[in-house]
């Protein structure tokens, strides 16, 4: 059931999940190829764009593949010809397609896909954990979390206006925290075509296109007497991708209206004592629990982190050091890693090696397997974070929070 | 791109055009036949194509960084992605031509694989990409009956009892490989009806596998071809003997050279001849110039034989459908 309000001439507001939100963003964007998959719960991106097509609301080339792998690959092989696409995934699937994942970022094509984040069952599970999508972090792809519904139609139009910037040429995954935002409905603004046109130009391959008339060699061998100018190419691409991120934020929110900073989202934090940081849904009950603390006189905040690729380590270092402790929560896990810590919190560590004073950092894994992060808990990890701060430190850096032991 | 490009039956050798597409550059072996299909898929494609390539000989040696011997558009693809490259390249060009935003023509796209990527790891890949009426492209499986770019390994389409770096003759075991090879191209003809063109063919029979190639791309919707190519280092011989070597396996009855259109079944040439009654060779004849097979005893000859005579005398189409239900 949608509920539409219509507040503006170039904008509804209709009550729909994450997943409706991005398919949605497809057909406003024009996407020309989509490959589909099933796994759960990304899965219903594709559902929604299946309808869309149905009912002569979004025109491209839809395959429903055979595997993840050729998900992936075909969209590779339509964004080389230099046509927009999107594709998706989740938990083993994304797996499945690694290889594909791989090679897209060396070949230099831009590409987005949606990661409906899902545990990496065996043991069987369907919930959310973000190590499906953090698996590729090393690769050169784009990687930003999405927190609302609001955030999943907003950064998919972020995505293609990065990735498919000459100056990027790099694919961009959105991570959407399965069930919580892939399943659940929220009030979204879903932009007129004219504000998307104004904001997110067409895909130009330039001279890197595939065709007869530009009949180029791509992906050739170069071994050991050239891969590793084409690494720091790759790399150099990533490095620009930070400046494009900033200046399409910045149209966006001219156009837009919306949209604030471009890799962090900070509540409550000026003047707060301890910060918890996170990424993805758990961003709802972290406000919740900061606003009820601060009621009672906690000086407590939040930062969400948006883009986690490129990593946003010189905005960290410049804001994490004003805190007296600063707790670092996981939906993933890292094992047998520097402290036994999640991902999240070995890279914020690893930046504020640079910060002129040590503010104490502790990691916290919760929430594995779509177990859900609640108030309480979110409670208890700004206990033990201002339980650092107050003592100037602490024995243990790591805690797993709602686990049975 | 609702239509394919007019490519004209060549009527011998002599007809074929004079332009390379695949010219110099490339570093294959001396007497690389698969390295002759390559030349001659895009002397019978013509300029306007695109070619897809998945890991492999014809990957690897063919495209050093600096020395591409492709004049057309090429990229490499994944080792089983075949299939999924052309899927991608040609609903690409659709999407964009019939958004108007690339001119409409007809474009050639062929992918190509070997038999590791094509009847082993890209099986379900191009079986996906046959399913797929509304999109013109064609597949071509280039076999040299092993992994040869990584040191002749064997796969699902090498020969029984072929020696190869995972298959060697030993003390105990003489045969390592005991599988049969593969029927790739008659599966997937049996496996997608719709499909409407699907052959076999050999560089031996240049013309025969020229037009073979024109026709997959004219038919329209997606088209298969399974190339027999004999390979000096993976099959150990002389370089001087490859084209014999593919009439070779023709006239001994091993490799079968047939064509499927529209559902309609023809075996070619030499094939159709020994389809009416004209006595095979011996497979030894075509068993004992390879290295691969020289730990064969005079046993192991006979069986290949034996496997051999069987599927001329008791398939319904022999190297296409294997023997039905007896009669009661």
């Amino acid at each position: 059931m949608t509920t539409e309000t219509r507040v503006g001439p170039l904008e509804t507001e209709e009550l729909i999940s994450g997943s409706e939100a991005i398919a949605r963003a497809c057909a406003l964007a024009d996407v020309d190829v989509i490959t589909a998959y099933p796994i759960r719960p990304y899965d219903t991106v594709m559902q929604f764009v299946s309808k869309l097509i149905a009912n002569g609301e979004l025109t491209c080339e839809y395959i429903v593949a055979e595997s993840e792998h050729s998900q992936f690959e075909i969209v590779k092989h339509a964004s080389a010809v230099g046509a927009r696409v999107f594709t998706g995934s989740s938990g083993v699937g994304w797996f499945y397609a690694f290889e594909a994942l791989a090679v897209t970022c060396g070949l230099r094509l831009p590409m987005v896909a949606m990661v409906g984040n899902r545990a990496l069952d065996d043991p069987g599970a369907f919930g959310c954990e973000h190590n499906d999508a953090l698996a590729v972090r090393d690769l050169g792809w784009l990687l930003n979390w999405a927190a609302t519904a609001q955030d999943c139609i907003d950064t998919a139009f972020l995505a293609w206006r990065v990735a498919e910037d000459p100056r990027v040429f790099l694919p961009c995954a959105i991570s959407t925290d399965g069930a919580f935002l892939t399943h659940s409905q929220q009030i979204v603004k879903v932009p007129d075509r004219s504000l998307v046109d104004k904001f997110l130009p067409p895909y130009d391959r330039g001279k890197f296109q595939l065709h007869p008339d530009n009949p180029i060699t791509i992906a050739p061998q170069v071994n050991e007497d050239w891969l590793m100018e084409i690494r720091r190419q790759t790399d150099a691409a990533m490095r620009r991708a930070r400046d494009v991120i900033i200046e399409a934020h910045q149209e966006f929110v001219d156009i837009f209206g919306r949209g604030g900073d471009p890799f962090l989202e900070e509540y409550m934090t000026d003047d707060a004592d301890v910060v918890l940081i996170g990424m993805g849904t758990l961003a709802l009950p972290l406000k919740v629990t900061v606003r009820r603390m601060r009621e009672k006189g906690h000086k407590v905040g939040f930062i969400r982190v948006k883009w986690f690729r490129p990593f946003p380590g010189p905005e960290l270092l410049e804001l994490l050091p004003r805190f007296k402790a600063v707790g670092v929560i996981d939906r993933d896990y890292s094992l047998g890693s520097p402290l036994n810590g999640g991902v999240l919190f070995n890279e914020v560590r690893s930046i504020m090696y640079s910060a002129p004073e040590r503010v104490p950092i502790i990691g916290f894994v919760a929430g594995l397997g779509g177990r859900e992060i609640t108030i309480p808990s979110t409670r208890q990890m700004f206990e033990i974070t201002q339980k650092a701060a107050d003592e100037g430190g602490t024995d243990q850096e790591l805690h797993w929070i709602g686990v049975r032991e | 791109m609702t239509t394919t490009q007019q490519l004209v039956p060549l009527r011998g050798v002599k007809q074929s055009p004079l332009e390379e597409l695949f010219t110099s550059g490339h570093r294959t072996c001396q007497g690389c036949e698969s390295a002759l299909v390559m030349k001659l898929m895009i002397k019978a494609a013509g300029p306007r194509t695109i070619v897809l390539g998945s890991t492999g000989c014809m990957y690897v040696a063919n495209t050093t960084y600096y020395s591409t011997p492709w004049v057309v558009p090429w990229m490499h693809t994944q080792l089983g992605s075949s299939g999924s490259a052309a899927l991608g390249t040609a609903a690409g060009l659709k999407a964009l031509m019939r958004k108007a935003k690339m001119k409409d023509e007809p474009i050639n796209v062929i992918a190509f694989c070997g038999d590791g990527g094509g009847a082993d790891m890209g099986l379900s890949a191009i079986s996906a990409a046959l399913t797929h009426n509304e999109y013109n492209l064609l597949i071509l499986l280039y076999d040299n009956e092993s992994y040869a770019n990584t040191d002749i390994q064997v796969s699902g389409s090498s020969p029984w009892g072929a020696n190869s770096t995972f298959s060697p003759p030993g003390t105990l075991h003489r045969i390592m490989n005991r599988r049969w090879k593969k029927n790739t191209a008659g599966m997937l003809a049996a496996g997608h009806p719709q499909a409407r063109y699907i052959a076999t063919g050999c560089a031996s029979y240049a013309t025969d596998m020229m037009n073979k190639v024109r026709k997959a791309l004219t038919i329209g919707g997606p088209t298969f071809m399974h190339t027999l190519d004999p390979c000096p280092k993976g099959w150990d011989y002389d370089p001087m003997y490859s084209h014999e070597l593919g009439v070779l396996a023709v006239q001994t009855g091993i490799w079968v050279q047939y064509e499927v259109e529209d559902g309609k079944i023809t075996l070619n040439g030499p094939s159709k001849v020994l389809a009416r009654g004209k006595k095979r060779l011996p497979v030894e004849e075509y068993l004992k110039r390879q290295g691969r097979f020289a730990h064969f005893t005079p046993e192991d000859v006979a069986y290949f034989q034996s496997q051999i005579d069987e599927m001329w005398e008791k398939w319904w189409i022999p190297g296409v459908v294997p023997p039905g239900p007896q009669d009661p």
